[in-house]
């Protein structure tokens, strides 16, 4: 590559940059379609998707196809535009996010950095602002599909996202503070001194921060067990009824998309990121790629164990009812977290 | 690239005004308003104004306008009806909006030495890191108004808990 100029190789990285982690979170989507269709069988125990490939393994594909088959059906009464532009916002916001998100450690290869699309120096801001822009496509799909199961489900997620985002934000706020950036490379790096000690988690003392994080983020995600949009014993799907064929596949992969941005963030924040857990107790070895590439081990199994605990908690926990999914919002989380901040500022404040 | 960002955004704002003004739907013009607003983000940062576009994105679009739609969504709110238009919009509207033409051309070319020195678009590329410098001009001296403006809106968020407790 050393007969390229230096726009050259930036254009042509970042290109490929791009190509690779969107392919890559999309398998990523299709493989936690299976993932919780596999464990939701076996702590229910049965055996989940089996017949398709070694293990079932080819499931996603297999799913995809008849997707993609499938007759696009669309109801006379729908509001045309915004009924196809929804299923796009969704999807669309839902992957743009993963633009921002560190993956590796800082690895630069004709001063481009392999493991991160771009580095903002508003990089958390530029999440949470797209997945308020995300709401959208829920709220639109709802209104334009003209049924009113549909409304009423796009109705319950607005209103749910809009509380939620709230106490999302604020659970931030102590990390925020810890790290001085709202960066998102800085904030992994203040919590690399010394392995898992110092991860915002266990050093940082933000485990309070960091449940309210975890329960407004599944409800912000529409999961269960805040999964009032689509309850299917009231509202027949929620706001994708009258979705068929790759539309309604493209709220479905926005919802697994949404869970791995959630996931990667909660790594990023509390969880150091790509660091490793053992700091450096562990020596150096192998060449410089296996240096390169562990960090991005240490990430993933990070997000894949944060994916663990949404189907877990999946299969576990009922559903609420909505006047306490919104008295759990506003009456406890918020409280909740406005109080973390004050008590985290304040101990800041008194240590110098 | 900065030039090339603000005609194409300026632009897009200036057709989402335009049709945030000639839909008659209103879940149209208010989808036009976000539009605009999205662009004007995008404004803000080219400008260098970080924290302010993502503000523009998460409290203007991001949480007044969806409940904006939220609201229309709940009324059921129909088509509107085309009108000639009221005859006070007429009388105090191209004057006012003359005046405010006036007003902001008198302020950029009085202002003109020291915006011709300004840094345009240099900070794109993550240069400078401004919103530390934001956050302490805010909280010391800029802290009197922004106290006021936060208590404003409190002021405010009372007012809708009672009314929306009237009834009981």
């Amino acid at each position: 590559m050393s007969h390229l100029t230096n726009i050259e190789a930036f254009l042509l990285l970042s290109v490929l940059k791009v190509a690779v982690v969107l392919v890559i979170t999309l398998m990523a989507v299709a493989y936690t379609v299976l993932l919780e269709r596999k464990l939701l069988g076996r702590i229910q125990n049965r055996w989940g998707p089996s017949r398709v490939g070694p293990f079932g393994l080819l499931q996603p594909l297999v799913d995809g196809a008849k997707l993609f088959l499938k007759e696009d059906m669309m109801p006379l009464a729908v509001e045309r535009p915004l009924f196809i532009l929804a299923p796009i916002l969704a999807l669309g916001c839902a992957l743009v996010s993963i633009a921002v998100v560190p993956f590796g450690a800082v690895t630069r290869v004709h001063g481009v950095d392999l493991f991160q699309i771009s580095n903002v120096n508003i990089g958390l801001l530029v999440i949470l602002g797209i997945t308020s822009i995300g709401v959208y496509g829920i709220t639109l799909s709802g209104w334009s599909s003209n049924n009113k199961y549909s409304l009423l489900g796009s109705l319950r997620s607005t209103a749910q996202v809009i509380s939620y985002e709230l106490a999302l934000g604020l659970s931030l706020v102590g990390v925020v503070l810890r790290a001085q950036s709202l960066n998102l490379r800085v904030i992994v790096d203040s919590q690399s001194a010394h392995g898992m000690l110092s991860w915002n988690f266990f050093g940082g003392l933000q485990f309070v921060g960091f449940f309210i994080y975890l329960m407004a983020a599944y409800a912000e995600t529409n999961r269960a067990p805040f999964d009032l949009p689509e309850a299917e014993t009231e509202l027949v799907a929620g706001y994708n009824t009258e979705y068929s064929s790759m539309k309604f596949a493209m709220f479905f992969m926005s919802e697994y998309a949404n869970m791995i941005t959630v996931s990667c963030l909660a790594t990023l924040l509390f969880f150091g990121g790509a660091s490793s857990p053992f700091g450096h107790l562990i020596p150096a070895l192998g060449g410089a790629i296996v240096q390169a590439i562990l960090p991005v081990f240490w990430f993933v199994a990070k997000v894949f164990g944060f994916l663990f605990l949404y189907i877990w908690v999946r299969a576990t926990l009922p559903r609420f009812r909505y006047d306490q999914l919104m008295g759990f919002g506003w009456k406890f989380l918020l409280p909740l977290a406005m109080a973390n901040i004050i008590a985290t500022s304040f101990i800041l404040a008194m240590r110098g | 690239m900065q030039l090339a960002l603000f005609i194409i955004f300026g632009a897009l704002a200036l057709g989402g005004a335009l049709n945030l003004l000639y839909q008659r739907h209103p879940i149209h013009s208010a989808l036009s308003l976000v539009v605009v607003m999205m662009s004007l983000a995008v404004l803000y940062w080219s400008l260098g104004a970080e924290f302010l576009a993502a503000a523009q994105v998460i409290v203007y679009s991001g949480a007044i306008m969806v409940l904006f739609v939220f609201v229309i969504m709940l009324l059921n709110a129909g088509e509107e009806h085309r009108t000639n238009g009221s005859r006070a919009a007429y009388a105090v509207g191209i004057p006012g909006a003359a005046a405010i033409f006036c007003l902001l051309s008198f302020v950029f070319l009085s202002e003109r030495s020291a915006l011709m020195t300004s840094n345009i678009g240099g900070d794109l590329s993550n240069a400078a890191d401004n919103i530390a410098d934001v956050s302490a001009m805010l909280f010391t001296r800029q802290l009197l108004p922004f106290e006021v403006t936060s208590i404003l809106i409190l002021v405010a968020i009372l007012g809708a808990v009672v009314l929306a407790r009237k009834e009981q």
